[in-house]
């Protein structure tokens, strides 16, 4: 096989691709009664798929992805709330506020260490709470942005309480985001970004430009997460300050370490994985949950992801 | 005016004693260790139940936090962190944040969720009062307690980095384990002794600001910001960065709150934020290091 068929082998759909989407289109039509843990996951999914996009491909180390995803939900929850309830047009202004957010903070993550961005984007999302949390008037504050009523979708949909359509309406947007981003990851785009992160300095000396594709990635990436963001104050009406806390950008980062980084289909196991998991534990011990997932990623971390799940290896001798 | 000033620089040097355990593995291991917190959280409720349940007093409890997280740390190190030094930083983070967790979990388990309140001893409850007015100097016995510790634990380090055979292996390992190494330095002690101290200083500091920080399980979160913050903007390659980077945190957060509460530590974040981008490597790091 040559280089370039080789580089353009992994763009083309499997099989067990298109059966897995029909498999994820088929939950909601069946189980109807968790139709709001389906239109968790399918946000959760969409967050770190945008987190995949910086951190599995072009290798930015983030503890601030809240950020996007709070600008997303305020912005789509105001949006709702003074301007017109229409639920698509709410979604466009979510995306586009995490686009601009991302755009303005893209040359923060360009220069530095790991250790520096790491802060950085941390910061970023730190100070967009207390701003919140300040502009009290606009936001809510503590208590949360209120009376958030959303329009039927389409006109013809309306948002019923046990989250069908809800449902429907996230998984269409993580399709289309998935559909978009495969696009792009196999694209030119996306093989530089790969090679970016694999080796910075060589990128550079074949002459492209390292910092524009850091911001097109990073933008492209925010503006995933604002949609994320609104799809979330969309179909729960509600947008409060917890949007901005450091345990979502822990949350979806552990959701895309489980999933594995570095493949689109990473965020999307990893959210349910993510999700099941946590039903799971708190439905036993709802207090101390943190403890179990903790373990299990210093586990997960101690072993590698390789070896914990692939059993077969642990009886081989020397590197998997 | 003055009052804030000070208790700002004591706010600070707690910051300091806090942070360079993690600076120290930061620069030397180059492991980001995010679960830094659990170790000062560790030494807070190490000298709650000494006090409260076993009745011992409270200079005697302060060495045993240390010493007793100290002992945690080197088991810590020697059993989970040892692998995790050559992998990604990723890695690390994801790792250390897991460890937060289970600890923040435990206590929670153990202790209750509830805020410990220390017993300070009546001679730390005395406050001195010099001038007046706008220059009013007010210190509490305890904060000056605290100023005093941390400043002959900051000379202390000082002396031992700079004048002991410890302190100059360590600074060769730091500057290059390969080479320190090569030279028959024993590196992977060197490491362990290190990081026990590390953790001991955190434990310490956990326990001398308790009564400041306020302490409860989701201590290890809550302040594990403000430790990365005084490491990033420090610099890991000196003691002098991160004392700096302590004071000036302690003294804008002290201030911010007083005079901007609304803001909180909006001023704090900024300010860090700015500091990176102007330079990226911390205030005071060497020019040409990876």
């Amino acid at each position: 096989m040559n280089t370039s068929a080789k580089l353009l082998a992994p763009s083309r759909w499997r099989g067990w691709e298109v059966a897995l989407w029909v498999l994820i289109w088929a939950v909601p039509l069946l189980f109807a009664q968790h139709a709001a843990l389906v239109n968790e996951i399918a946000i959760l999914a969409l967050f770190a798929l945008s987190l995949d996009l910086i951190l599995g491909y072009a290798g930015i180390v983030s503890l601030g992805h809240a950020a996007f995803f709070g600008v997303g939900a305020y912005g789509a929850a105001l949006f709702a709330k003074h301007v017109m309830p229409d639920p698509l047009l709410g979604l466009a202004v979510g995306t586009a506020l995490g686009a601009v957010l991302g755009l303005l903070t893209s040359p923060m993550i360009v220069r530095g260490t790991d250790l520096t961005r790491l802060m950085v984007t941390m910061g970023v999302a730190l100070v967009l709470l207390e701003l919140a949390n300040k502009f009290d008037g606009l936001t809510g504050g503590a208590d949360g942005l209120q009376g958030v009523v959303m329009g039927p979708l389409l006109g013809q949909f309306e948002f019923d309480l046990g989250g069908r359509v809800a449902s429907f309406y996230s998984l269409a947007v993580l399709f289309i985001a998935f559909l978009v981003l495969r696009r792009i990851v196999h694209s030119p785009l996306g093989i530089s970004l790969q090679a970016l992160r694999d080796n910075r300095l060589r990128v550079m000396a074949i002459g492209l430009s390292v910092p524009g594709r850091l911001a097109a990635v990073y933008t492209l990436a925010a503006a995933l997460a604002g949609a994320s963001g609104a799809l979330l104050a969309q179909t729960t009406g509600f947008a409060s300050l917890d949007v901005f806390e450091f345990h979502r950008s822990a949350d979806v980062m552990l959701a895309l370490v489980i999933g594995g980084a570095g493949w689109l289909w990473g965020g999307l196991v990893g959210a349910i994985a993510f999700k099941v998991l946590h039903d799971l534990i708190s439905s036993f011990t709802a207090q101390y949950w943190t403890f179990w997932i903790g373990l299990f990623l210093v586990l997960l971390m101690l072993v590698g992801r390789e070896r914990l799940f692939r059993p077969q290896q642990w009886f081989k001798r020397g590197q998997p | 005016m003055l009052t804030l000033l000070f208790d700002g620089v004591a706010y600070g040097m707690l910051l300091f004693v806090l942070s360079l355990g993690l600076a120290v593995t930061m620069g030397l291991m180059n492991f980001i260790n995010l679960a830094h917190g659990a170790f000062a959280m560790a030494g807070g409720y190490i000298l709650i139940v000494l006090m409260q349940r076993a009745g011992w007093p409270f200079l005697a409890c302060l060495p045993a936090a240390f010493v007793l997280t100290a002992v945690a740390g080197a088991l810590l190190e020697r059993t989970v962190y040892r692998p995790m030094y050559g992998k990604p930083h990723l890695d690390q983070v994801l790792f250390s944040i897991g460890l937060t967790f289970m600890a923040v979990a435990s206590v929670d388990f153990l202790m209750g969720s509830s805020q410990q309140n220390v017993q300070l001893p009546d001679w730390l409850r005395h406050r001195f009062e010099f001038g007046s007015g706008a220059l009013m100097l007010g210190m509490g016995a305890y904060r000056l307690f605290i100023v005093a510790v941390c400043v002959a634990l900051a000379l202390g380090l000082q002396a031992v980095l700079s004048g002991t055979r410890f302190g100059s292996r360590l600074r060769a390992a730091v500057d290059d384990p390969r080479v320190a190494a090569g030279l028959g330095i024993p590196v992977n002690r060197i490491f362990l002794l290190t990081f026990a101290m590390g953790s001991g200083l955190a434990g310490l500091g956990g326990a001398l600001g308790a009564d400041i920080f306020g302490l409860d399980p989701s201590f290890p979160l809550k302040f594990m910001v403000y430790f990365l913050i005084v490491c990033a903007v420090g610099g890991t390659s000196s003691i002098t960065g991160p004392l700096v980077a302590a004071l000036v945190l302690g003294i804008a957060d002290v201030m911010g709150k007083y005079y901007l509460p609304k803001l909180g530590a909006f001023i704090v974040y900024v300010l860090m934020i700015a500091i990176l981008l102007w330079r990226p490597q911390g205030l005071f790091s060497r020019e040409g290091r990876k």
